[in-house]
């Protein structure tokens, strides 16, 4: 059985890790909040967004415009959205799973990536890298969103890739995330064709150069949204995984005492056997 | 007092603005529009320039710099990508932007003088719309 001092010191090292686990679940609680919050403000801006990108493309049905049709590349730009840090359960690696698993070639991928850990993965494994933006994770704004997507479009537009597609964790709620994929273009006419008509508008300038307008703002917003939804899963994420480890460390400390105890009272079992022999031996 | 109309305007961190409005004004890319209410339904995309809305006699101004408008007969709803209110312009950052932007449109040496005119335009819109504080 371990010595009593052993049994001590294991049970100060798991109370202090509890204390950083504990620590780093309210950072993140914190940081979840904020990260909703932001969301939520968002949400309206998308709205009209998609509103106003479907009515534009179910009128312009027939109109032939780069951004609607593949090109002639088969590479595919996928943009990686990951966090920077570690310790926020199956996070990171739900997403770079996603990618791996997928029906796609490795060798027509290039990678964008937004976060380190995705980063660092995917070079280590040997895919091809384009533009790292992983700062831009820890604090999203408009401003990186606009750069990313005039990145991407401009190699869409030179055909250095033919399809884009994000690669991000949708936040639905606190627990549950889901690991999507999103193709960003070409933008396929029919899947975003709607029935309703309330908005039937008519465009200045011409619908075609409408669409050379409004789509790059759609596709930043759709990144700036991935990242955003992202930010608040990686939070909601590792508040859990630090809230489960919280937990684990209490059943260890209470199964740790209960060791502890047993081993005390053992010894004092054991120093009483051995004054009373010795009282009986002088005797 | 003519009709009023919805006037929203919601940028990718906030809603800027959402309240009832007598007309508003802006820069497009066709040029400058004024709009009331009970215009035909027109989406037009947004040029740098300054926003003016007037409700009875309050005129507001913003610069308002990306984005496009979307005009339905009773509501109007501006997707703005950059807006500012006067009062959030830093005004000696808008004037090196500017002094910075002449610049190398008037040295044309081989960067891209669209990017540099669109910065121009964009801090002229912010000092103008910072004097009208």
């Amino acid at each position: 059985m371990a010595s009593m001092r052993d049994i001590k010191r294991r049970k100060g090292s798991v109370q202090s890790t509890q204390q950083i686990t504990k620590a780093m679940k309210l950072v993140s609680t914190v940081k979840l909040q904020r990260a909703k919050g932001r969301a939520e403000k968002s949400k309206t801006y998308f709205n009209c967004m998609y509103e106003t990108v479907v009515s534009m493309l179910s009128k312009a049905g027939e109109i032939n415009h780069p951004y609607l049709k593949a090109n002639d590349s088969h590479k595919k730009a996928v943009i990686v959205i990951t966090g920077s840090r570690g310790l926020a359960g199956g996070y990171n690696s739900n997403i770079i799973k996603l990618v791996r698993n997928n029906e796609w070639n490795k060798d027509d991928l290039i990678i964008y990536p937004i976060g380190s850990k995705g980063r660092d993965t995917f070079a280590r494994l040997g895919y091809e890298m384009g533009e790292d933006y992983s700062d831009a994770i820890e604090e999203p704004i408009y401003a990186d969103a606009m750069k990313i997507c005039s990145q991407v479009l401009d190699d869409f537009a030179t055909g250095r890739v033919g399809e884009i597609y994000v690669v991000y964790t949708g936040f639905k709620n606190t627990v549950t995330h889901i690991p999507t994929c999103l193709k960003l273009l070409p933008i396929k006419i029919e899947d975003e064709r709607s029935d309703d008509d309330k908005a039937v508008l008519d465009f200045e300038p011409e619908t075609e150069d409408a669409v050379d307008l409004i789509i790059p703002k759609y596709i930043t917003s759709l990144i700036y949204g991935a990242m955003i939804e992202s930010v608040a899963s990686e939070n909601a994420a590792r508040m859990q995984a630090m809230d489960n480890a919280t937990n684990n460390a209490d059943e260890i400390i209470s199964s740790l005492s209960l060791l502890y105890n047993r081993a005390r009272q053992s010894a004092i079992t054991q120093e009483l056997t051995e004054i009373i022999a010795g009282a009986q031996a002088i005797s | 007092m003519a009709e009023r109309f919805k006037l929203t305007i919601v940028t990718p961190d906030r809603e800027f603005f959402n309240e009832e409005a007598d007309m508003v004004e802006f820069n497009t890319t066709e040029g400058e529009i004024g709009v009331y209410a009970g215009h035909a339904p027109l989406t037009v995309i947004v040029k740098p320039g300054i926003l003016t809305i007037t409700q009875g006699e309050t005129v507001r101004n913003a610069a308002l710099h990306a984005g496009f408008v979307q005009i339905l007969p009773q509501e109007i709803t501006i997707l703005a990508e950059i807006i500012e209110w006067p009062a959030e312009i830093d005004e000696a950052r808008a004037e090196a932007a500017r002094q910075r932007a002449e610049g190398r449109i008037s040295e044309r040496n081989g960067i891209d003088i669209a990017r540099a005119e669109a910065a121009l335009m964009r801090s002229i819109a912010r000092i103008n719309a910072a004097k009208m504080k």
